[in-house]
């Protein structure tokens, strides 16, 4: 255990990761808030799809000595544009998915061994890096999220509405199309963004298990995004401050802490429902309507 | 003269060669009640996406209170065909009421108190204020359509499309369903139009019904158009009307293998004070 941990040059480790937690943090934001339509619009395939090319992108940067932020969001938004552009449907998106992941994997893995560079920044990008976030990177993260946070916020009620009601969305004027290729790129980048701090293999634990866990607590609209985020904030920052204190990559922290909240959220949700979750007043089901509207 | 609710002038769709209806000409009054019936694949559902504004008229023309369908009127309610919503929908019951009125704005806002209220009212007109708060996909089918109507009825509408909502409900709960209509167009004028296979649940309160089938449609009152004479015409092959107790049993309608109908219900599953 003492060459795990080691907690006592804490706080100087602290000052030397300064960047990287607020890139947790803001990676924990992004990651929560589209977690929850990643729930919704089932593309927790999608997400992982993106990931792998995104991985290729960033790959192919750090082999032609580029930027590995940009390569990874270029991978991601062309990932996220094709499976945007071609599979509209579900299973069209899922299978188009399955085609472009193991060819983003393997063009990662061929630009990876041609790469004769340093062997940590190769395993980081499939496992995470977050140690090395510089101001210039950081300067990257925020812009991005920003793009993600605001882009969210102007379509959030359509997409929801399409999301799952999709008839009465429709017949409501609400473009479904456009929603669906916005939001997939938006998906994009936050992909990129987990990527560079979680590595491509472990993008799941903060797009897809918060949400998951949030929603197994509440169906709540304005509890369940706040619960996801508070949950990927957690694991994300929590992840970063117990891996400053061994030896071990930060991604084992974060997976580890993402799924022990989801766990608790299973046992909480299947408590309540044994208890009667949204019990009704009794009745209520056969009632003639008592109050006309207005 | 009052505008018609919906009118339809000598309306018709088809794609490529297939004409699916044509000359339909319908005046809708407001607090109307039609009900279309026909074979699958009549052209019924069409029909509702027509009105919608999703599906464009082949010729004829189509107006809405007087105007032309625009895409996302909040004029038209619309009641989709029933299926269960996913029971990890993480929307509760008011809130996709309130989908239904602001869920096409972009942007994230606050809703008013004036908003919540006009919420709770719809809940409130449809009994289902004691689950208001419960999960959507923790609900039942019955208690789902309810609150599906009062999304539909929140933005106020003056015409109300319903396809199929009592598919899948059970006999208590379709004319639960059916009554929270009837009394929507008695207190509002709403004039509604009801796809469905199923016409005994509404036989008492439909107005007119307008049937589709491959030899053309008519509209007219229940009584004029469901007769063996004009559905063997529409047919074009013999079919048996038998009015059993109050009841509307169609026999030998080509669509059904065993020449029995979907316009049937067994007589001891009729809810007592139903159709008649």
């Amino acid at each position: 255990m003492d060459r795990l941990f080691d907690f006592s040059d804490y706080g100087a480790l602290l000052g030397l990761v300064h960047n990287s937690l607020i890139a947790a943090a803001l990676l924990g934001l992004v990651g929560g808030l589209v977690g929850v339509f990643v729930q919704v619009r089932d593309m927790q395939f999608a997400v992982h799809g993106i990931s792998e090319l995104s991985f290729a992108g960033a790959a192919a940067a750090l082999l032609l000595g580029g930027s590995v932020a940009l390569g990874s969001v270029l991978g991601s938004v062309l990932a996220a544009a094709l499976i945007g552009g071609l599979g509209v449907r579900a299973r069209d998106r899922n299978s188009v998915i399955g085609v472009l992941m193991p060819f983003g994997l393997g063009l990662g893995v061929l630009f990876l061994s041609l790469y004769d560079g340093r062997a940590a920044n190769k395993f980081g990008l499939l496992t995470g890096q977050i140690v090395a976030v510089d101001t210039v990177r950081l300067g990257w993260l925020v812009g991005v999220s920003i793009v993600v946070l605001a882009g969210l916020a102007l379509i959030w009620r359509p997409l929801m509405f399409i999301s799952v009601d999709p008839e009465v969305a429709a017949a409501r004027g609400v473009p479904a199309g456009v929603l669906s290729v916005v939001f997939t790129l938006l998906l994009g980048l936050a992909v990129s963004l987990a990527v560079q701090v979680v590595g491509a293999l472990l993008v799941l634990s903060l797009l897809v298990t918060p949400a998951a866990a949030a929603f197994r607590v509440t169906a709540s609209p304005v509890l369940g995004p706040l619960l996801s985020t508070l949950f990927a904030v957690v694991s994300a920052v929590g992840g970063i401050l117990l891996a400053l204190g061994g030896s071990i990559p930060i991604s084992p922290f974060v997976t580890t802490i993402s799924f022990a909240i989801y766990l608790v959220c299973r046992v909480v949700s299947t408590r309540r429902r044994r208890a009667g979750w949204g019990a009704r007043v009794p009745d209520a089901q056969l009632d003639p309507a008592p109050v006309p509207v207005r | 003269m009052t505008t018609s609710a919906l009118s339809l002038r000598g309306a018709g769709i088809r794609f490529g060669d297939r004409v699916l209806w044509s000359g339909l000409d319908l005046e809708l009054q407001p607090g109307e009640f039609l009900a279309v019936l026909g074979p699958n694949g009549a052209g019924k559902s069409t029909l509702l996406k027509a009105v919608l504004g999703q599906q464009p008229l082949f010729d004829g023309e189509l107006l809405i209170g007087g105007r032309a369908p625009g895409r996302g009127s909040d004029r038209v309610g619309y009641v989709p065909q029933q299926k269960s919503m996913d029971a990890a929908t993480p929307l509760r019951a008011r809130d996709l009421v309130a989908l239904g009125m602001d869920g096409h704005r972009w942007g994230l806002r606050r809703r008013t108190a004036e908003q919540r209220r006009r919420i709770a009212d719809a809940l409130a007109a449809v009994g289902a204020t004691g689950y208001a708060d419960a999960p959507l996909g923790l609900l039942s089918g019955g208690e789902q359509q309810r609150v599906r109507i009062a999304q539909a009825l929140a933005t106020d509408p003056s015409l109300l499309l319903c396809d199929e909502p009592l598919l899948s409900l059970d006999l208590r709960h379709q004319r639960a369903v059916a009554d929270m209509i009837d009394r929507r167009r008695h207190e509002h004028d709403t004039a509604v139009v009801f796809v469905t296979h199923e016409i005994n649940p509404v036989l008492d309160l439909v107005d007119r019904v307008l049937y589709i089938a491959a030899g053309g449609h008519r509209i007219g009152p229940p009584s004029e158009v469901l007769t063996s004479r004009t559905l063997s015409e529409l047919y074009r092959t013999p079919v048996d009307v038998l009015n059993v107790r109050g009841r509307v049993v169609v026999v030998g309608t080509p669509d059904e293998p065993g020449g029995c109908t979907h316009h049937e219900l067994t007589p001891e599953a009729q809810p007592a004070g139903g159709a008649g």
